[in-house]
């Protein structure tokens, strides 16, 4: 997929740039977030329990969060007596090792695999590739961005930076016959023929999880295109990679959270497969795997338990944040540079890659409170994006030019005396680059004047006018 | 609340309204006074601390929470014109100072006091706009931080709504963010060009005469990108109109 040089750092800054300049991502993007908001809004006004329902999704997470060893270790054992194999992988290194492992094994040559985050976070695709698998993605959306050879743009749906003009032309291309007409319905078609015969002939099917259910050892899969269910039911062995914050204690506490997950997510009620599995094929079934394995991997998750961002292994990655953040919806999820993008991958991309070179993600932020505002298990993100900023400051991470800056500015407004001082000649000065009532231009202030002009400050600061009238009421008797 | 007819109250005019635009500070004066309340301006107030606290820096931030605290706390209420400023005291000034065991209850009673100023007018003084009229068309933003840390929607519009001749217009997107952020928009000034230009165009398409927002930094970036588009919307602060000042320049008019 993607070439060496795709791997020399571009910067953030950079990326965000070249999106903003793109209007076709940007008509792609104002289609589907501006949907997801309209939808969610209208499913959220029809559920009257929604505020109750947000308060208990987020009491669950809490719950298992807090006894996470102990629901760990419950699904491992019902897991287990159910006929699954469960693995542990510490970091993205390990899952990778155990999959493709488990792959060799089976000398397995074509691997399907049903949409999953996690997949991309451990970088399963590249594994899959080197180890000589073909590896064939079984969601629609995955499907477009392998033939574009493209990583997921958002969390539900990966190729929403792609319009259904420019998939047209991708499928025109790639798919054999291409699909005779680029309506939707045509397309989607096309694609159910292209994959059905990998479906079938596939060795090993991949898939990811919604949710763990500890008290059966269940996994559950959700979809709305019924790919999870090919992709795990016909080939010989099905593998399931779950990061280790997706347990809950029982199916009603999964199903309490799929309420919000949907709804958040897609603005529907339910999704339309809601798939539990529970160990592979038993005597007398009529389908199913013969091998089940199921890779729980933590990668940075207990780290985040003991830190300040315990609170972001509540998310249950419906994209709601994205979908109502102006940044993302400016530069699309590619610009983030990591595998989660928007305000939650803001908070986790620093966690999987290092604040180092992610810095600008928790600062590319308005702070303007949406994204916990629709949150559904209220993750406070904006608090978790200012931990982040602070750790910033005292690993000395911020440009020198910033540092220095408020470092001025802190001295001046720790002493009062002097801060007016500052202020009137800062006024003053200020106001000698307008013209009437406006500055186009102002040296240190080009951020601001290349966009928009700053109104020039009206005359001397409140606090000199404020006192001058004081000090004329005083005088009167 | 109180019940106090004539409450004392500290006014935090804040370091934008102090250097950029003082009208908004004595339209805070006038109308604080009109509610019945004793206005005084300490002389101690520079800044609430907001930049060094979005930057990370937590040890400036709450040296300013510190000093903004003790230079306040002796009021019966602290106001501010501005939902952000406001909510760094109400909500930033307790975290940060949340360990501090002398500090921690002064800032929690601290932010048990303070408002945001129409908040402040309708919720604790059961204020009414008297005897304004202002033939205008106008639309309102809803600046994020007031409306999502303080729940300041309903309170500006039910003011605005007792201006004689002021027709209000909705604004699609209205509680959507207009890409300012503080020092965001010039560490980020592409993606905030981006935001407060759609911004500006949906004002624009409301043909209203004026944008109001309650908060500075919010208009000054709006009122700054329509000016650059060569747009008509006049634009002042909520609190300006309140108090009969709308007939002055507005945000960018030479006075």
């Amino acid at each position: 997929m993607s070439a060496p040089e795709a791997s020399v750092q571009v910067s953030f800054k950079n990326r965000a740039k070249t999106a903003l300049a793109d209007r076709t991502l940007k008509i792609a993007i104002d289609r589907t977030t501006g949907t997801a908001e309209a939808k969610r809004a209208v499913a959220v006004a029809a559920f009257p329990e929604f505020q109750d329902a947000r308060a208990r999704g987020r009491a669950i997470k809490d719950h298992v969060i807090a006894y996470l060893d102990h629901y760990l270790e419950q699904f491992e054992r019902n897991a287990t007596a159910s006929g699954a194999k469960v693995h542990w992988a510490s970091d993205d290194a390990e899952a990778r090792a155990i999959i493709t492992r488990i792959c060799l094994d089976a000398k397995a040559r074509l691997v399907t695999r049903s949409k999953s985050m996690l997949g991309e976070e451990i970088g399963l695709p590249h594994a899959l590739a080197d180890a000589g698998i073909e590896r064939v993605e079984t969601d629609l959306a995955e499907h477009i961005i392998q033939l574009a050879g493209e990583a997921p743009s958002h969390i539900v749906w990966p190729a929403m930076h792609r319009t259904r003009e420019q998939v047209a032309e991708l499928f025109k291309i790639a798919h054999h016959p291409p699909p005779a007409a680029d309506d939707p319905a045509t397309m989607v078609q096309s694609a159910r023929r292209e994959l059905r015969a990998k479906f079938l002939g596939a060795d090993i099917g991949i898939s990811g999880s919604n949710f763990l259910v500890a008290d059966t050892g269940a996994t559950c899969t959700v979809t709305n295109e019924g790919n999870a269910e090919l992709t795990t039911t016909p080939p010989r062995i099905h593998i399931v990679t779950a990061g280790i914050e997706k347990i809950v204690p029982t199916t009603a506490h999964a199903l309490s959270l799929l309420r919000l997950l949907v709804r958040s997510a897609t603005g529907g009620e339910l999704t339309q497969y809601t798939t539990f599995h529970c160990g592979p094929k038993r005597p007398g079934d009529a389908d199913g795997p013969e091998e089940m394995h199921i890779v729980l991997v933590d990668n940075g998750r207990t780290r985040m338990l003991a830190n300040e961002f315990r609170e972001m292994l509540r998310c249950i990655r419906c994209g709601a944040c994205m979908n109502h953040c102006v940044v993302y919806r400016q530069i699309g999820g590619h610009a983030y540079g990591g595998t989660y993008p928007g305000p939650m991958g803001s908070v986790l991309t620093p966690v999987l890659n290092g604040l180092a070179g992610s810095r600008d993600l928790p600062n590319a932020c308005t702070m303007n409170g949406r994204c916990a505002e629709v949150c559904p298990v209220e993750i406070p993100i904006p608090t978790l994006l200012r931990a982040w900023r602070i750790r910033s400051w005292r690993e000395r991470l911020e440009p020198g030019s910033l540092r220095a800056g408020i470092g001025v500015w802190a001295v001046l407004a720790r002493r009062p005396g002097l801060y007016r001082l500052a202020s009137r000649i800062g006024v003053r000065a200020i106001r000698l680059f307008g013209k009437g009532g406006w500055i186009t231009r102002l040296p240190l202030a080009g951020g601001w004047t290349a966009h928009r002009d700053l109104p020039r400050p009206t005359g001397r600061t409140f606090m000199d006018q404020y006192r001058a009238q004081q000090a004329d009421k005083g005088d009167r008797p | 609340m109180s019940g106090q007819p004539n409450p004392r109250v500290g006014l935090f005019v804040t370091c934008l309204v102090d250097a950029i635009r003082p009208s908004i500070g004595f339209s805070a004066i006038q109308l604080l006074e009109e509610a019945g309340c004793r206005v005084e301006v300490p002389q101690a107030q520079t800044c609430c601390g907001q930049p060094a606290l979005n930057s990370g820096d937590e040890k400036d931030a709450a040296a300013l929470a510190r000093q903004t605290i003790a230079a306040f706390e002796g009021f019966d209420y602290i106001v501010l014109p501005s939902g952000s400023c406001a909510g760094t005291i109400v909500h930033g000034y307790p975290n940060l100072l949340a360990n501090d065991p002398v500090w921690a209850p002064r800032a929690q009673a601290m932010a048990a006091k303070t408002h945001e100023i129409t908040s402040f007018l309708v919720d604790v003084m059961g204020f009414h706009t008297k005897g304004r009229r202002l033939e205008a068309t106008a639309t309102y933003h809803d600046s994020c931080a007031g409306l999502r840390e303080l729940g300041i929607a309903a309170q500006p519009r039910a003011l605005l709504a007792e201006v004689e001749g002021l027709e209000m217009r909705g604004l699609e997107g209205n509680d959507v963010c207009c890409g300012f952020g503080g020092t965001f928009c010039v560490k980020y000034s592409d993606i905030s060009n981006a935001i407060v230009t759609e911004k500006a165009e949906a004002i624009e398409r409301t043909e209203a005469d004026l944008l109001l927002a309650g908060d500075l930094g919010c208009l000054m970036n709006m009122a700054g990108k329509l000016n650059r588009r060569s747009a008509r919307t006049r634009c002042f602060h909520t609190i300006e109109v309140l108090a009969g000042r709308a007939g002055g320049p507005a945000i960018g008019e030479e006075g």
